[in-house]
C-alpha cells in the first residue's frame, strides 16, 4: 500500500492537537536521530523517537497512538537535552499519552478503554500514566 | 663544460617519502656522473627548502639543478625563481616528477618505486646537462580584453576590467545581455529580486565608455596567442539598423507573427520582431527571420511600414568585425539538462510537469502569469506542488554523475516562494541529500521546513504519470521505509546544469580544454581555478562548473584580476622552449607548415626555408616529429637530449 500524502492528510486536526498540547513544532525536526541514539530505553520501543516524529510529520497519528513507545518513554528528557533543534520529544510523548487517555483508546499497547471517565478526569494524569506503564510489560 | 648538477629529493611529507626511499635515492644519485651535490628534504617547496637549493648552487658552484618532487605544473616556476635568485639561469633548473609519476601510482611496491624514482631523476639529469641558458621571449601585448558571454559572469568580469582602466569587448550571442539571471524571480538566500540587482549592471555595461558591447554576435575565428589575439566576430543580421533604431517598440506592437518566447521558456509568446524581455539591454529589437511572414512569403512588411525612423532593413547581411585583444575570458554559462531525456518523468509530455526555469518565470512578477503561480494545463492555482531534486544529476548510470550544486537551494526557494504565494497550498520536496553549503544557506532551508511547512521527503521519485487531471508522484520515504504517493497539481524538476549548447564548439575554436561533460577545465583545481591551461584564456561562471550567483561573481572578479595582472606588464614574456631550425639544413619541403596547429611557421620565399615565429610557437613538438630532414629542433629538448634521456632510463 502506498501512503497517500496530501495537504489534508498531513496537517489533520490530531496533528495540530499534538503540537498544541506539546508546544512543539513537528516541522522543526530534521530527522538527525540524536534523540533515539541517546534514549536509555530505546531498545524496548517499537517505534524509535525520531520515527514517531517522522510519522507525525506525515500525519500518521494512528500508528503513533497505538505504539508502545509512548508508554515506555521514561520522561528522563535525555532526548530533549540533546536535540540540536530544540525539539522536546518527551513533551510530544506527554501529549500523545494524554491523547490516548482523553480519547480512552484501546490500543495494542495499553487499554485506556477500561478506565472510568471519572478516573481519567479526576485522577492526577501522571498517576494514570504510571499505572498504565506498569501494566504494559506485565 | 664540466657538469656540476645538484639533485634535491623532496619527501612531500609522506606523499613521496611514504613510498619511495628518499635517502637511498639521494645517496645513489650522488654517485651519478656529473652530480656534484645530492640531498633530500621534507618539503622542498617551503622557504627552507628553496633556500637549500639557493645555498647549494652558490656553495657547490652548480651548473644545473634537478628538483625531484611533484609535477612541474605545480612548482616549476617556484624552483626556477629560486635558481634565478642564486644566479643560475632558470632554464637550467628542471623538475623530476617522482610524485604523480611514481609514489602516487606505486603505493604497494616500495622497492620498485625507489628504483623508478632513481631512473626518472637520471633522465632529468641528462636533460639538464645539455640545457641551454635561455631568456624568456618578450612580445608586445594588446592591453584590451574580450569577454565571451554576457550573463552575470561576463558582465561582472567586463565591468571589473573596464573599471581598472582597460578596454573590453563584450560579446553576447543573444539579443540582450543578462543570461539566466535575468530570468530568475527572487534569489536565495536573501530573496532579493533578481532583475532589481541585475538590471543596473546590465545598463552599466552598455554605457561604460571602456566597454564595447556586441550583442547578437558570435565568435567566428580566433588566431594569435596570449597578448596578441585576433578575433573575428560575426554580427548576426538583425534586419534592424541598430545605428538608427531608437527602441520605440512600434514594430513589435504591430507585428502579426508569433512564436514561443525563449525568455519565458515557452510559457508565453513573443513576436517575430522582438526584444527578449522588457528590460532588455540593448532594447533594440531583432527580427527572427525563421518566424517572420515577410521572409516566409514576401508578404507583410508591417514593421518596415510602421517604423518611424526607417530602421528595418530586410536586406541586411551578417557582418564580420575584427578585434585585437590580449586576453579572453570565456563566460558562456549553462543550460538545463534537456527534459526530453527524462523519460521516467514524462520527457516533457506532461503539461503540469515543468522545468525549474519555467517555474522561475511563473514566480516572476514580470513573468507570463504576473507572478501568480498557475499551472500550464488549465491556469488553475496549484494546491499540491511537488519539487524533485537531482533530476539528471548524481545519476552515473542514466544521466550526469555530478551534483549540480544549486538545485537544492533553488528548489527550496521555489517551495518557499510558492508558499508565500499560496498560503493554503502544500509544497513537498523529494531529496537524496539537501545540500546547503553556503553562507546563510542552511538557515534558509530550515526556515522553509519550519516556517513554510515544506515537507522534505527522503527518496528519489520513481515515476510521474497523469491521472484524473493530476500528476501522480510515486516515491518512497527511506526514513520510514514507506512507499508514498501524491496526487500533485504540479511538479517542478530540478534539472541538472550542463554547459551551454555552443561550449564545445567554442572550446575547439579557442583550443581550450574541457572535462568530459563539456565544462571548461581550470589550469589547477585548487590553485589556478580561473585560468585555462591555454595561456591568455580565463574562465568565469557556470561554464566552468555548476555554481550559484555569489560564486559566479567572485570567480568573474577573480578572472578579471588575473587579466589585470597580465596587463600590468608592458610586454608579455613567453617561455623560450620553442622550435628552431637550422636554415642551412632545411630542405624547404614545407611539411612542418602543414602540421603546425598554431600557424607559427612562415616560409622565406627568397631563401626557400621555413622559419619559426618564436612569439607564436607553443613548443608542441609537432613539426619536429614531422621534419623529414631532422633539422627542426626544440630548445632544451633536442634529439641529442632525448637520446641521452632515453638511454639513462633504459640503463640497468
Ligand atoms: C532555476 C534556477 C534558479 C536559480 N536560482 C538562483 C538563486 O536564487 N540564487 C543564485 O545565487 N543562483 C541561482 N541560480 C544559478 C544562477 O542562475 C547561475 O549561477 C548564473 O546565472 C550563472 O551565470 P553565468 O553568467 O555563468 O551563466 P549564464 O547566465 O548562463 O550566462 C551565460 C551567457 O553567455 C551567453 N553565451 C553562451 N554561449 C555563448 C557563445 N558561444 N558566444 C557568446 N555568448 C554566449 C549566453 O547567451 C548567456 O547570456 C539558479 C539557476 C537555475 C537554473
Ligand atoms: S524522555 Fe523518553 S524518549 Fe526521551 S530519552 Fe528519555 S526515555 Fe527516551
Ligand atoms: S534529536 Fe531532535 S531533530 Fe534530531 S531526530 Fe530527534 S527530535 Fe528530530
Ligand atoms: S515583416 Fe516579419 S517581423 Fe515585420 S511585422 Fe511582418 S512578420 Fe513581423
Ligand atoms: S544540488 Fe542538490 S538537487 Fe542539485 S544535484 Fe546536488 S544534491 Fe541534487
Amino acid at each position: 500500500m502506498r501512503l497517500r500524502l496530501s495537504t489534508d492528510s498531513i496537517r489533520n486536526a490530531s496533528i495540530e492537537r499534538v503540537e498544541d498540547l506539546s508546544g512543539q513544532a513537528l516541522s522543526s525536526c530534521y530527522q538527525c536521530g540524536r534523540c533515539s541514539a541517546g534514549c536509555p530505553v530505546v531498545d524496548e520501543m517499537d517505534l524509535i523517537p525520531n520515527e514517531v516524529i517522522r510519522l507525525l510529520q506525515f500525519g500518521q497519528i494512528k500508528k503513533v497512538l497505538r505504539s508502545k513507545t509512548i508508554w515506555i518513554c521514561a520522561s528522563c528528557m535525555q532526548c530533549s537535552a540533546r536535540c540540536p533543534k530544540g525539539v522536546e520529544f518527551s513533551s510530544i510523548c506527554d501529549a500523545l499519552r494524554a491523547m490516548v487517555l482523553r480519547m480512552r483508546l484501546a490500543t495494542p499497547a495499553v487499554d485506556a478503554g477500561n478506565l472510568s471517565r471519572v478516573m481519567v478526569s479526576k485522577a492526577p494524569q501522571m498517576g494514570v500514566v504510571s499505572a498504565l506503564r506498569k501494566l504494559l510489560n506485565g | 663544460m664540466e657538469h656540476r648538477i645538484g639533485v634535491f629529493v623532496c619527501h612531500c611529507g609522506t606523499n613521496i617519502a611514504g613510498v619511495v626511499d628518499v635517502k637511498r635515492v639521494a645517496e645513489e644519485l650522488a654517485k651519478y656522473p656529473g652530480v656534484a651535490y645530492s640531498t633530500d628534504y621534507l618539503y622542498m617547496c617551503s622557504d627552507p627548502g628553496q633556500n637549500l637549493v639557493k645555498d647549494a648552487i652558490k656553495e657547490h658552484g652548480l651548473t644545473g639543478v634537478v628538483v625531484s618532487a611533484c609535477s612541474p605544473t605545480l612548482h616549476e616556476a617556484t624552483f626556477r625563481r629560486a635558481g634565478a635568485a642564486a644566479d643560475l639561469n632558470q632554464y637550467r633548473v628542471e623538475m623530476a616528477n617522482i610524485r604523480e609519476h611514481c609514489s602516487w601510482v606505486h603505493r604497494g611496491d616500495k622497492e620498485m618505486a625507489t628504483e623508478k624514482a632513481i631512473k626518472i631523476i637520471k633522465t632529468m639529469i641528462e636533460k639538464v646537462k645539455q640545457n641551454e641558458a635561455l631568456e624568456p621571449i618578450s612580445v608586445p601585448m594588446t592591453h584590451r580584453a574580450m569577454v565571451v558571454g554576457a550573463g552575470i559572469a561576463g558582465i561582472q568580469a567586463a565591468l571589473d576590467i573596464a573599471n581598472a582602466g582597460h578596454d573590453v569587448v563584450l560579446v553576447e550571442k543573444e539579443p540582450s545581455v543578462g543570461g539566466h539571471m535575468a530570468q530568475l524571480s527572487e534569489t536565495f538566500p536573501t530573496l532579493d529580486c533578481s532583475q532589481c540587482i541585475l538590471t543596473p549592471k546590465m545598463v552599466e555595461v552598455s554605457q561604460h565608455p571602456r566597454i564595447k558591447l556586441l550583442t547578437y554576435c558570435e565568435i567566428d575565428d580566433v588566431s594569435g596567442y596570449v597578448g596578441n589575439f585576433k578575433v573575428r566576430i560575426k554580427k548576426k543580421a538583425a534586419y534592424v539598423n541598430r545605428d538608427v533604431c531608437n527602441g520605440c517598440g512600434l514594430c513589435i506592437e504591430k507585428c502579426p507573427a508569433k512564436t514561443a518566447s525563449e525568455f519565458d521558456e515557452g510559457l508565453s509568446e513573443r513576436k517575430a520582431i522582438y526584444t527578449p524581455f522588457a528590460q532588455a539591454v540593448p532594447n533594440q529589437p531583432v527580427l527572427d527571420r525563421d518566424h517572420c511572414i515577410y521572409f516566409e512569403s514576401g508578404k507583410c512588411g508591417v514593421c518596415q511600414k510602421v517604423c518611424p525612423v526607417d530602421a528595418i532593413d530586410y536586406e541586411q547581411k551578417d557582418e564580420f568585425l575584427d578585434e585585437e585583444v590580449g586576453a579572453i575570458i570565456v563566460a558562456t554559462g549553462f543550460d538545463l539538462y534537456p527534459i526530453v531525456n527524462i523519460g521516467e518523468y514524462g520527457g516533457g509530455d506532461i503539461k503540469d510537469v515543468v522545468t525549474s526555469l519555467q517555474f522561475e518565470r511563473l514566480l516572476s512578477a514580470s513573468g507570463p502569469t504576473g507572478g501568480v503561480v498557475r499551472r500550464p494545463s488549465d491556469g488553475e492555482i496549484p494546491k499540491e506542488v511537488v519539487f524533485l531534486t537531482c533530476v539528471g544529476s548524481r545519476d552515473p548510470e542514466g544521466h550526469m554523475p555530478y551534483c549540480s550544486k544549486v538545485c537544492c537551494m533553488y528548489l527550496t526557494k521555489h517551495a518557499m516562494l510558492y508558499k508565500h504565494n499560496e498560503h493554503d497550498g502544500q509544497a513537498y520536496v523529494f531529496y537524496m541529500d539537501v545540500r546547503t553549503p553556503g553562507k546563510d544557506y542552511e538557515e534558509f532551508y530550515q526556515r522553509a521546513a519550519e516556517e513554510d511547512d515544506v515537507l522534505y521527503i527522503r527518496g528519489k521519485v520513481s515515476k510521474l504519470f497523469e491521472e484524473d487531471g493530476k500528476v501522480m508522484v510515486w516515491g518512497v520515504d527511506t526514513l520510514t521505509g514507506q512507499k508514498v504517493e501524491i496526487a500533485a497539481d504540479m511538479v517542478v524538476l530540478g534539472l541538472a546544469m550542463v554547459p551551454s549548447a555552443t561550449a564545445t564548439e567554442l572550446a575547439k575554436m579557442l583550443k581550450i580544454q574541457m572535462n568530459q561533460w563539456g565544462f571548461y577545465s581550470e589550469a589547477h583545481p585548487k590553485l589556478r581555478p580561473v585560468e585555462s591551461l591555454a595561456p591568455g584564456f580565463y574562465l568565469a561562471g557556470a561554464a566552468q562548473g555548476p555554481k550559484d550567483i555569489p560564486e559566479v561573481v567572485a570567480q568573474a572578479s577573480a578572472a578579471a584580476s588575473k587579466v589585470c595582472a597580465l596587463f600590468a606588464e608592458k610586454e608579455y614574456h613567453r617561455e623560450p622552449i620553442v622550435a628552431w631550425i637550422d636554415e642551412d639544413e632545411c630542405a624547404g619541403c614545407r611539411i612542418c607548415i602543414s602540421v603546425c596547429p598554431y600557424d607559427a611557421i612562415e616560409f622565406d620565399d627568397e631563401k626557400e626555408v621555413a622559419r619559426v615565429q618564436e612569439a607564436i610557437c607553443e613548443g608542441c613538438g609537432a613539426r619536429i616529429a614531422a621534419c623529414p630532414s631532422a633539422t627542426a629542433q626544440q630548445r632544451n629538448l633536442t634529439d641529442d637530449q632525448l637520446y641521452m634521456m632515453v638511454s639513462a632510463a633504459l640503463e640497468d
